[in-house]
């Protein structure tokens, strides 16, 4: 079963972490990715970023993309925590944790899951900047990210 | 009868995050876009064909050729920029 949580609250990497390697005594690797708010995009400062999503369909979208890079890589554990609400700069927004054997494993679907959730699971974040508050437009880099996977 | 949803910047541009729509049946996502972009207010240009957005029917992501049936749950949405 892999944890799979939406929520306002901040989280803690060391206990998530402590939390998979208790379950387990077959883990060799676990990597770990940690998205943060930036002070700036697009050239203009950011003050403030808020996070909306569809209840629902942003846990299955998160639930299939870990499921899917489990049929690809040995994905013992994993663990996706994705903030919503205001945040402030410097700020976690997201979280990822893969446990495999070996590390290769682990590495790799940590930044398929990653691409996949910036392209796939219904998130959307708007900004406050000094000319007001904005949606944050989606970028064709993250497309592309995404894509490669296809041809792997 | 559909419920169809609205987030984000569609959701504001329409001043509504849901409404029932009733369409014609058979029905499908195109032919429910086109209904509402026909609508008077800002349909028409919060679902402009250039502009970017995305349908999820039943939460799940789907094309324009989706058929759609009573009681589906139908989202409308800009492209997700999470993470």
């Amino acid at each position: 079963m892999f944890t799979i949580r939406v929520q306002q609250d901040d989280f803690d990497l060391s206990a998530e972490h402590a939390l998979i390697r208790a379950r387990h005594r077959d883990v060799g690797a676990i990597t770990s990715f940690v998205g943060v708010v930036r002070d700036v995009n697009e050239g203009s400062g950011v003050s403030e970023m808020s996070l909306e999503h569809y209840p629902g369909m942003t846990e299955a979208a998160l639930t299939k993309i870990v499921e899917d890079a489990a049929k690809r890589w040995n994905v013992i554990d994993a663990t996706v925590i994705h903030r919503v609400g205001t945040l402030q700069p410097s700020d976690q927004i997201v979280l990822v944790l893969v446990a495999s054997r070996h590390r290769g494993h682990a590495f790799e679907a940590c930044e398929y899951i990653m691409d996949f959730l910036k392209t796939r699971a219904p998130f959307w974040k708007k900004e406050t900047t000094p000319d007001g508050s904005r949606w944050v437009d989606a970028r064709n880099a993250d497309d592309e990210a995404q894509q490669r996977w296809e041809t792997k | 009868m559909l419920k169809v949803l609205y987030f984000a910047s569609i959701r504001e541009a329409l001043g509504k995050d849901a409404e029932a729509v009733e369409v014609p049946t058979p029905a499908t996502v195109g032919g429910l876009v086109e209904l509402l972009r026909s609508r008077a207010g800002p349909y028409a240009e919060a679902l402009a064909s250039n502009r970017r957005w995305r349908v999820a029917v039943n939460q799940d992501m789907v094309g324009l050729s989706e058929p759609l049936k009573a009681g589906d749950e139908v989202a409308i949405f800009p492209p997700v920029t999470g993470g």
